[in-house]
């Protein structure tokens, strides 16, 4: 057998998928079921001045109407400290689609019926649905007990960068907007919660399985061993399924109460106003620059919109961003502050990259901004700002933020022996000259992220127990293995990759390996899969056991060949005498062996089975360069992306189908991001886009092929050398899009175009800024 | 609300069931008939998680009533695989890696399948038109198009689905 590592395996997932097999959570029956519905609030700022449940509690089948009246003692869920948010509607609602009352019945349809029948009396309060409407001199504060709408406020640098930007050459003010996303993943929020004597039992989708049980037990006080939180197929997540929901807790409470299993299941319409958004930034950004293009000194003012009420992960994301403020360029001052501001809108957290894309956009903008300040290329103004490979690691000047062993350089170069650059801009400047053509445009962006989150002491303050992650290795007696690991897939593949990392260590075929993951009663203490830390940390932690096992069975087969354990070696599966043709012992006898203790040498315990945690050193900084082409329509505005290729340093790769499948779901939500998605809200607070109808998820026609390409540049902060890459695409393609979409327009004049550029606002730019 | 007495054939396994006259097919299909590969994603007909064959033609199955499905022929994902070997289909998502979380998976290859269905030998702007009803969130539908390029060239919509169609226009 050859090594594992690197392989194209096909998934071992796929066939349950495929065949309709797969156990999401609403797949799950358990007799006597009752079904939750919520009365959710149609106004974004309003004082509750009743609620009449009379009707729906005598509509057919209802077990039971609720509001935050008839739970006294229900404890909110856990927020920053003084800004916890009530289960149900505390008296006032605070945006569209916050839980006023639920009702549970016996069937779906019986729920719906009767959450219908719940009357409720709104007193309408000013609606602050805008970070400039909360922040307004005569705003009063959403949240009670607070002075104002500005939450948190932090600086993260010594200076204000002031007098460097006064020396500088040349100095520019950009304003720059990431806008607020959706997540969507294909599966909204589902759960299935099982309230017995013996505890809780909860099915969830999750990232989070054992987060999940702490946060239940906190709430409840119960023992963590009496709940028992099980992730099983989870349909998707990017990061809003790291969240804990007010509708997980009361799920548990109303099966408490009705003393039945309770099922939630979310609609698609309730998920876009109950599942936090992602992004919601403004940046205000001053750049320093000399003739060269070169980055002097960089001031970033961020202002984050957190929604009605701020959750715990959304508001740590500011931080992040700022730490990756400077991308992947050596600048010698960085001066970095946020705000977190509360509107009457949805609650804002986590979206694939969480904090990091707002980065890479930003910078990635400022870099382009100053080249054509400049009149320079924008691959000139990069080269000259990139940190080299000889600086590496590269500490930037945010205390623990160390970037790992990359090559940036490398990567832009690679990429452009992909990409024909001359004739790209000679195709743009001769389309630019026929009127018949549409304009053509190209973008660079060369970026830097976060993945393999930990360490403990950062992922502490997300509220987790730590950064680490378990994995428990154990040999059955004919030598198959099962892996149990703490990490949470929805979709990356770790049956498949973690199998490969065993199957690697130990030489067992990856098809006599399973993997268990997503419970809390038969997996060790874990903590989930986010921020891209699968193979980094997750992975690494496999490594670990696998590779304790590893040593355990060498000692058992120098014994049981009668030879010094450090001459014995481990081949396909098989224990030799090394350079001999002597006798040999297979992987499957040494772990039944295992279980013999009488034969066993002395000092060693029966069993193969180890259990490794990895702490990981610090984060994993995978790296890149992406180029897109668009084409842009000059009739209607419409941008399509006509090549879009990636190069992508996550250091070592484990399955290049699977890494492939990452990047490009990935891209496809930054270019997603770029050119079709925004949730936005009227005044009134009410959302303009509250399904998807109105919310823009692409399909297959509005999306290109991906041409993606590796520079494989090992990471030295975890055994497997991996930096995670989940999030890259996503990261590195909404700047790729936008610099591309401004460079088909920017002999027009055009600067700048917001996100999304929608065919609207280009074809407005088109024909204002050429004066038509 | 009215009850109606439905016949519907589900992968070929009659059934004859009472169903309020608002149920809707996909509730039918997997609490009913207990087939939960068909998923529901959406509440607008936007997504095709819930998309399967109905006589030959593929339809999003929460956009129609189970009392409106009377007297006709459904396949389901559960339907597609033939003597425990999956369909020319389902092999080209493994193959080529065209799913990742599953939940879109079964619309999918259910709209791959009716594509090939109707057009054997579809290139590529043909396969991405053939599932533009359909959403997927993990995979940037690369990996989707390939799939279902492999499967028109290594066998098309299958045996259950063929046979399914042909009963369907006979």
């Amino acid at each position: 057998m050859g090594s594992m590592i690197g392989a194209a395996v096909v998934r071992k997932e796929d066939p349950a998928l495929l065949t309709g097999r797969g156990t999401f959570v609403e797949d799950l029956r358990l007799p006597g079921t009752a079904y939750m519905a919520y009365v959710r609030s149609p106004v974004a700022h309003a004082r509750i001045t009743a609620i009449d449940t009379q009707e729906a509690a005598a509509a057919p089948g209802v077990l039971g109407v609720w509001t935050h009246a008839d739970l006294p003692g229900l404890p909110p869920t856990r927020s920053v400290p003084g800004m916890e948010r009530p289960c149900l509607a505390d008296g006032a609602v605070r945006f569209v689609g916050e839980a006023v009352a639920v009702v549970v019945a016996t069937d779906r349809y019986l729920a719906a019926d009767a959450a219908e029948l719940v009357e409720v009396d709104y007193d309408d309060l000013p609606v602050l649905a805008s970070v400039a409407a909360a922040t307004a001199a005569d705003a009063a504060p959403i949240l009670p007990g607070l002075e104002s709408n500005v939450v948190l406020e932090q600086v993260l640098s010594a200076t204000d960068a002031e007098a460097e930007l006064a020396a500088a050459p040349h100095r520019m003010a950009i304003r720059l907007r990431n806008q607020r996303c959706a997540a969507v993943p294909m599966e909204p929020t589902v759960c299935l919660a099982d309230w017995q004597h013996s505890g809780l039992t909860v099915y969830l989708t999750t990232q989070t399985p054992h987060h999940m049980r702490n946060e239940f037990a906190q709430w409840f006080g119960l023992a963590q061993e009496q709940v028992r939180v099980i992730a099983p197929d989870v349909g998707g997540g990017f990061g809003a399924k790291a969240s804990c929901y007010p509708e997980f807790l009361l799920a548990a409470e109303l099966s408490r109460r009705v003393q039945r299993p309770v099922r939630y299941v979310e609609t698609r319409s309730e998920n876009m106003t109950s599942m936090v958004h992602g992004r919601a930034q403004e940046h205000d950004v001053e750049v320093g620059f000399d003739d060269d293009g070169r980055l002097l000194a960089l001031r970033v003012r961020i202002t984050q919109d957190c929604g009605a009420w701020p959750d715990t992960t959304g508001v740590g994301l500011p931080t992040l961003t700022s730490f990756m403020s400077g991308g992947c360029y050596r600048i010698p001052v960085i001066a970095a502050s946020f705000r977190s501001v509360v509107t009457n809108t949805t609650p804002v957290g986590s979206y694939r990259g969480a904090g990091r894309p707002e980065a890479s956009y930003m910078i990635e903008r400022v870099v382009d901004h100053v080249a054509a300040e400049l009149g320079r290329d924008p691959v000139e103004v990069r080269r000259v700002n990139l940190i080299r490979p000889d600086e590496m690691p590269y500490a930037t000047q945010f205390e623990g933020i160390v970037y790992d062993e990359a090559n940036y350089p490398g990567c832009l170069d690679l990429l452009l022996t992909h990409v024909d650059y001359d004739d790209l801009r000679r195709r743009r400047d001769a389309q630019r000259d026929d009127p018949t053509a549409p304009l053509l445009g190209i973008g660079f962006s060369t970026f830097v992220e976060m993945g393999g989150f930990g360490p403990t002491p950062l992922f502490e303050q997300f509220g987790y127990v730590g950064g680490w992650e378990s994995a428990n290795v154990r040999l059955t007696t004919d030598g198959s293995a099962v892996i149990k690991v703490g990490t949470s897939p929805h979709g990356q593949g770790h049956k498949t990759t973690f199998a490969q990392i065993v199957a690697d260590q130990l030489g067992i075929d990856i098809d006599r390996i399973s993997l268990l993951h997503g419970d809390t009663a038969t997996v060790q203490e874990g903590i989930g899969t986010m921020g891209s830390r699968g193979a980094p940390v997750g992975g690494s932690a496999v490594f670990k056991a696998a590779d304790k096992v590893r040593a355990k069975a060498l000692r058992i087969a120098a014994h049981m060949l009668e030879a010094d354990e450090s001459d014995v070696e481990l081949t396909d599966g098989t224990f030799r005498v090394a350079g001999t043709t002597g006798p040999t012992v297979t992987l499957a006898e040494v772990a039944l062996r295992s279980l013999k203790p009488h034969l066993l040498p002395e000092g060693v315990d029966p069993g193969l089975e180890e259990t490794a945690h990895h702490e990981p050193s610090n984060l994993s900084y995978p790296s890149g360069a992406h180029c897109c082409v668009v084409e842009i329509d000059r009739e209607t505005g419409r941008v399509d992306v006509v090549r879009y290729v990636a190069v992508d340093d996550c250091g070592t790769v484990i399955n290049p189908l699977l890494a492939t499948g990452q990047i490009h779901g990935g891209l496809a939500q930054g270019i997603a991001q770029a050119l079709y998605e925004e949730v936005s809200y009227d005044e009134d607070g009410q959302p303009r886009t509250g399904n998807l109808v109105t919310y823009t998820v692409p399909a297959a026609e509005d999306l290109p092929p991906y041409e993606t390409h590796h520079l494989v540049t090992p990471t030295s902060f975890n055994p497997l050398g991996a930096k995670g890459l989940g999030e890259s695409g996503a990261t590195a393609a909404p700047q790729a899009v936008v610099n591309a979409v401004v460079d088909a327009l920017s002999h027009l004049g055009v600067r700048d175009v917001e996100m999304p550029c929608t065919p609207a606002k280009v074809w407005g730019l088109l024909n204002t800024a050429n004066g038509s | 609300m009215s009850h109606h007495k439905v016949r519907i054939s589900v992968n070929g396994v009659p059934g004859e069931d009472e169903v309020e006259s608002r149920r809707l097919l996909v509730h039918y299909l997997r609490e009913t008939r207990g087939l939960t590969g068909t998923h529901v994603g959406c509440d607008t007909s936007n997504c095709g998680a819930c998309t399967v064959l109905l006589d030959g033609m593929t339809v999003k199955s929460c956009t129609v009533l189970a009392v409106a499905a009377d007297g006709s022929e459904v396949l389901t994902v559960e339907g597609l695989a033939d003597d425990e070997a999956m369909s020319p289909v389902q092999e080209g998502f493994r193959a080529c890696h065209g799913l990742q979380c599953g939940y879109c998976t079964p619309g999918m290859v259910m709209a791959a399948t009716g594509l090939l269905l109707e057009n054997p030998a579809p290139d590529e702007a043909e396969i991405r038109a053939g599932i533009e009803g359909n959403l997927c969130r993990c995979t940037g539908y690369q990996m989707i198009v390939d799939s279902v390029r492999w499967a028109a060239e290594n066998g098309g919509a299958g045996t259950a689905a063929t046979t399914h169609a042909e009963r369907a226009s006979s």
